[in-house]
């Protein structure tokens, strides 16, 4: 170890230390299973001591003590999730389950239980004990199971590398099967090698290379941390793989990019398709639209409540019930709509977008009596929880989900049209009101299951967004004006237009968003539109023949 | 004697009343306002002033939305655009006359640009310390704006809901643009502590009422105007656009210059209405922009009743003091209320209440030959 | 291809929609001073061809030449209108929130800009002028009527009246007599000769009998080109003329 005066030397010993007392484990647990009792409840009462010293003891003896239950106990320390009920000092585990914070026991397999909040104390942890905790904490992690844990654990070796650690990682990567772990440790081992004075100045070239081949802005960073003499070669080669890094992650920015692109493209999808619809088929924009969006985002909140009352569990499937109730209320008031207001303003169109926008003041206004001005809580399910990677960025599982739904609706809907009756009517009036009613298809009824269906889908898109928009009553305000941006430019009457249009605007968005800022990328959207419209005045794909004079 | 002799014939005794109404309100308003004693019931506060200077201000911006909607069927939802153009123009000038008085006692510069820590004023702000120019630009800025984007939409025979969008997505992106900070319009906050105009106090008695009677008289002039257009030929070619473009085209008439001249009159009409507006309550912000205001100000029209000139200023009118009325004691009630009157007046009073009223008084004129 | 005599020229024009040929290398002349009448079934091409030669239709291929020397293709409807071409439509399409008066007024010839619409004496000083076409489609009676509330025959009388009022060199009638009575129809027909005498006319036309009392050169357009031309007389012997459209 190269003297120097070193603010991370304390963390740095620390670990030194818990790693080789876990390299002491990981032999242990070689000769002999972990004894049944070998986690006691005194050892986790320790845990809430004010003696720092006892608190280290404990955990190091936690870790060593091999129970299952040991990572989920260090874990809740950890997450400030470790609890102690004050009738009995007995260590507790919460969980939160659809809004309700759950307590249960690690050394008995009960299951949680909620309890009001004076019944317990949350566990306090210092700094220094947190940082003790992640080491401790991804050494145990190397020898799960899962493999996601594992992988976390190797994660946490690159962030804090570790020479002390070597051993441990090249031991794990011996028996290690799963690829993406695999990789995760060797450039741990990297990071460890690289960040280490002691070693070789070849082998740390070689860790440098590795690194850079990584090719992650964790890599960059133990690169940037990495102790090297100014104007060695070695700091040459390390400044060679940063910039290889850089140049990476900025291909890496235009791809995380280009997903917010396609996430706001398919919002954008969401919101404008049961627009697209009506406008399509009746030729009346119906402004109050954005508040079918918004009942539906209501709708899904009080689904919530209700299923809250009836069992928490059902809180991770709130939003699969939410789906039809959100279609059968929103399509229900548009039908009710329809019948009483836009039928009588047949065929005059400016006057149905004036009363309309009418209709969109009174529900919102009606909205914010029932239900305040300020935003609602909608829970998000678990599943929905979290994210994923995918290179070097991230995809939340909300956004992928909103994905992937606007376009199973997209698909549902256009099968809808091309494979019901009620389709072939909707397409029939679409294209020529006057043949169609010749030929006995009664339109007025298909205007109201029209405006309906188009109702509808607004609803359902609610359900979607209230994951990702804040549910207040101004919530369909916001996506109006751009779901007719995507309207005119894909061009009326076609979903395949909506969709290139939502999508090609969602994409220019978010790629332009980054130079101008967000405010600016919008009135340059708005702009381009605006001008686009001039040169094609039915949109990206019009529709076509005598039908669209 | 020119401008008689061709409105002889072309007014109405509807045309004579309302001008001559205006005519009233311009004199006994601030004569009640600066004569009687302050405790006089014939008394008419400053407050008040200011407030019925306001609703002239909305009539006049009603008179340019039916002019364009009532007699060329273009359904502007971006009036508010051209409004709120002519008031910053206005506005502009008024924060020059603050002329290093503001809090920061910059010599120059508004407080806001001292605030952003900006050294000079930006070229745009040039000229705008002459009212001359100033009032120039209150017509010229939205007027631009309106030819350009008429230009553009005329053209390509953008009409109907699609037009509509566009206006609406130009006065959206207007708004969204006078948001920031660095366009140089003072952001949220836009611009106000205004101090004097000609070297008056706003707030001087004198300075209100005096205000007061120009809206009322530029009302009166403009829609001298608008009757002097939809009374000659060309109005006559302005209803062929409306209920028959394409007819109108093969009889040899180019009906998008037609709608691009009306639609950037009607714009300036617009700023200046907003012009007018601004020194009366004293700020001018984004607000102005949104879309909401814009399709308000449609409803006024229809409202009032559209296609007559002067439905627009009676709905402006009638439908600002039922705000001031709700906003003062229901304030929870006024959306309802707005909402139910836009849909109930597309149902049941196509005509608006102008049109209702003389089909009414007709049913019973007849009534009384028979 | 100048010629003197031709008041309008169409050569190998084609026209697509979508895939489907609505006029196919159609070539048409029509002479100066000519009445000519054009029949075909139904899709054979006929509005297309009135919409091409307006200007609301443009060709994919082939030229329009009108008096010799402008090529219709480069120009939009209102400016082909000033340059002397009158429409009527096949359903009726009159300004019906303006008077029957104002109608004609608007149509006559002269005063297309913006400005002299606004400054337009015409207002006042035209009623002679708008009475003459008024008298001549037999409407003086309804002159300030609102055109909307004129009958289907008044609608079509009206039309014609606006269209003498614009003085066109040429002037395209689509389906005049549909929906009229006998008596109506025969009236037309002397109209449209007495019209004739003066201008270029290309009429459109289902009614046999119409265009048999009309007495000129005849069309026959089928599937967007021409089929035979000749007198009436001569394309009704024609054997595929028959097939296609007269029938056996």
């Amino acid at each position: 170890m190269v003297a120097r005066s070193d603010p991370r030397r304390l963390p740095r010993i620390l670990s030194t230390w818990l790693a080789s007392l876990v390299l002491i484990l990981l032999g242990a647990t070689a000769f002999a299973a972990a004894p049944a009792g070998g986690l006691t409840a005194e050892q986790l009462q320790r845990l809430g001591e004010r003696n720092l010293q006892v608190v280290e003891t404990a955990v190091a003896d936690i870790a060593a003590s091999g129970s299952p239950a040991a990572l989920e106990v260090l874990r809740a320390l950890q997450d400030g999730r470790l609890y102690r009920r004050e009738a009995d000092g007995v260590m507790l585990v919460a969980v939160r389950v659809g809004g309700v914070q759950l307590y249960s026991d690690p050394l008995a397999s009960t299951t949680g239980e909620p309890l009001a909040e004076a019944e317990v104390t949350l566990v306090r942890v210092s700094n220094r004990i947190r940082r003790a905790l992640s080491a401790v904490i991804a050494s145990l992690s190397l020898d799960s199971e899962d493999p996601d844990v594992r992988f976390a654990a190797a994660r946490q070796f690159i962030d804090s590398p570790d020479s002390a650690l070597l051993e441990a990682i090249e031991t794990a990567l011996v028996d290690e099967a799963d690829d993406r772990v695999r990789t995760a440790l060797e450039v741990a081992r990297a990071a460890s090698i690289a960040s280490d004075p002691g070693q070789s100045e070849e082998a740390r070239s070689e860790a440098v290379d590795r690194l850079a081949a990584a090719g992650s802005s964790r890599a960059r960073r133990v690169l940037l941390g990495m102790f090297i003499e100014e104007g060695s070669e070695l700091a040459t080669r390390r400044d060679a793989a940063v910039e290889v890094i850089d140049r990476n992650l900025a291909r890496w920015q235009q791809v995380q990019n280009l997903w917010f692109g396609l996430s706001l493209g398919s919002v954008l999808l969401l919101a404008a398709m049961g627009l697209a619809i009506t406008f399509g088929v009746m030729g009346v924009i119906n402004m109050a639209h954005g508040e079918m969006i918004m009942i539906g985002a209501y709708t899904t909140f009080v689904v919530q409540g209700v299923l809250r009352g009836i069992s928490p569990a059902l809180a991770e499937v709130s939003l699969l019930i939410a789906l039809p109730v959100a279609f059968l209320v929103a399509g229900l008031i548009g039908v009710f709509i329809e019948r009483t207001v836009i039928r009588r303003l047949y065929s005059r169109p400016l006057e149905t977008l004036l009363a309309t926008w009418g209709i969109s003041l009174i529900l919102q206004q009606l909205v914010r009596t029932f239900f305040g001005a300020s935003n609602q809580r909608v829970e998000t399910p678990s599943w929905l929880a979290g994210s994923m990677e995918f290179g070097q960025i991230m995809i939340t599982y909300n956004r992928l989900a909103i994905l992937i739904f606007a376009l199973v609706m997209l698909a549902a809907v256009i099968l809808l049209l091309k494979k019901t009756a009620l389709g072939l009517h909707i397409r029939a009036v679409t294209q020529n009101r006057k043949m169609a009613e010749s030929m006995g298809i009664r339109s007025d009824r298909v205007d109201m299951l029209t405006f309906g269906l188009g109702s509808g889908i607004a609803g359902v898109a609610g359900v979607a967004l209230s994951q990702i928009a804040n549910v207040s009553p101004n919530l369909g305000q916001g996506y109006i004006i751009d779901s007719f941006m995507v309207i005119v430019f894909g061009g009326v009457g076609n979903l395949f237009g909506t969709l290139v249009g939502a999508m090609t605007l969602g994409i220019t968005t978010q790629l332009v968003e980054p130079s101008l800022g967000a405010v600016a990328a919008k009135v340059l959207i708005l702009v381009f539109i605006i001008i686009f419209i001039q040169f094609r005045p039915r949109g990206l794909f019009p529709q076509k023949g005598r039908a669209a004079e | 004697m020119i401008t008689a002799r061709l409105l002889s014939g072309r007014m109405t005794a509807w045309d004579v009343a309302f001008l001559l109404l205006l005519l009233a309100l311009a004199m006994v308003v601030p004569l009640l306002n600066l004569v009687p004693a302050a405790d006089s019931s014939f008394h008419v506060s400053a407050y008040m002033v200011s407030v019925l200077g306001k609703y002239l201000c909305y009539a006049l911006l009603a008179l340019a939305i039916d002019l364009v909607w009532g007699y060329c069927g273009i359904l502007s939802l971006g009036h508010g655009a051209f409004f709120g153009l002519g008031g910053y123009a206005m506005g502009m000038h008024l924060m020059r006359n603050i002329d290093g008085r503001g809090v920061y006692g910059h010599p120059l510069l508004p407080d806001f640009m001292v605030f952003l820590n900006w050294d000079e004023l930006p070229w745009y702000w040039l000229g705008f310390d002459l009212l001359p120019f100033a009032l120039l630009m209150v017509v010229l800025a939205p007027g631009a704006l309106a030819f350009l984007l008429g230009w553009f939409a005329f053209r390509s025979r953008v009409t109907g809901v699609y037009l509509s969008i566009v206006t609406q997505a130009m006065t959206f992106a207007l708004m969204l643009a006078f948001f920031q900070n660095d366009l140089g319009f003072g952001g949220s906050d836009g611009l106000t502590d205004f101090r004097d105009l000609l070297g008056v106090s706003l707030t001087a008695d004198g300075m209100r009422s005096g205000l007061f009677a120009a809206s009322a008289i530029m009302l009166g002039l403009a829609y001298l105007a608008c009757r002097l257009i939809v009374s000659s030929k060309l109005g006559r070619v302005l209803v062929g656009v409306r209920d028959a473009e394409a007819r109108l085209r093969f009889l040899g008439y180019r009906a998008e210059r037609f709608k691009l001249a009306v639609w950037t009159f009607s714009a300036m009409l617009a700023g200046i209405a907003g012009a007018l507006y601004v020194p009366q309550v004293g700020i001018i912000n984004p607000g102005e922009f949104a879309p909401a205001k814009s399709i308000e100000a449609v409803v006024w029209v229809a409202v009032g009743g559209r296609g007559f000139l002067v439905g627009g200023p009676i709905g402006a009118v009638v439908v600002n003091a039922f705000k001031t009325f709700f906003t003062g004691n229901f304030a929870d009630y006024w959306l309802f209320f707005l909402g139910g009157l836009f849909v109930f007046v597309t149902l049941f009073l196509p005509q608006g209440l102008f049109g209702w009223a003389r089909d009414r008084l007709a049913a019973r004129k007849g009534g009384g030959v028979r | 291809m100048t010629t003197t005599t031709s008041i309008l020229n169409l050569d190998g024009v084609t026209v697509s929609f979508d895939g489907f040929r609505a006029l196919n290398d159609l070539s048409l002349q029509v002479d100066r001073g000519e009445m000519r009448a054009i029949i075909g079934p139904n899709g054979a091409g006929k509005t297309t061809m009135m919409d091409v030669i307006t200007g609301k239709t443009r060709p994919d291929e082939g030229t329009v030449v009108f008096d010799g020397r402008h090529d219709l293709r480069r120009l939009d409807e209102a400016s082909i209108a000033q340059l002397g071409i009158g429409r009527k439509f096949q359903k009726p399409t009159v300004f019906e929130n303006l008077t029957v008066a104002d109608n004609v007024l608007l149509a006559l010839a002269g005063e297309r800009g913006v400005f002299a619409n606004l400054f337009s004496r015409r207002l006042r000083t035209a009623g002679e002028d708008v009475d003459r076409f008024l008298g001549i489609a037999r409407l003086l009676d309804h002159r300030s009527r609102m055109a909307g509330d004129l009958s289907h025959g008044q609608k079509q009388w009206l039309e014609i009246a606006m269209l003498l009022a614009q003085d066109p060199k040429l002037l395209l009638v689509d389906e005049p007599v549909a929906g009229m009575t006998d008596a109506e129809t025969d009236q037309t027909a002397d109209l449209l000769r007495e019209i004739a005498e003066v201008h270029s006319v290309v009429v459109v036309e289902h009614d046999m009998a119409f265009v048999r009392r009309l007495g000129v050169k005849v069309t026959v357009l089928h599937e967007g080109s021409v089929l035979a031309e000749g007198s009436l007389d001569h394309v009704s012997r024609n054997e595929r003329v028959i097939d296609v459209y007269l029938g056996r």
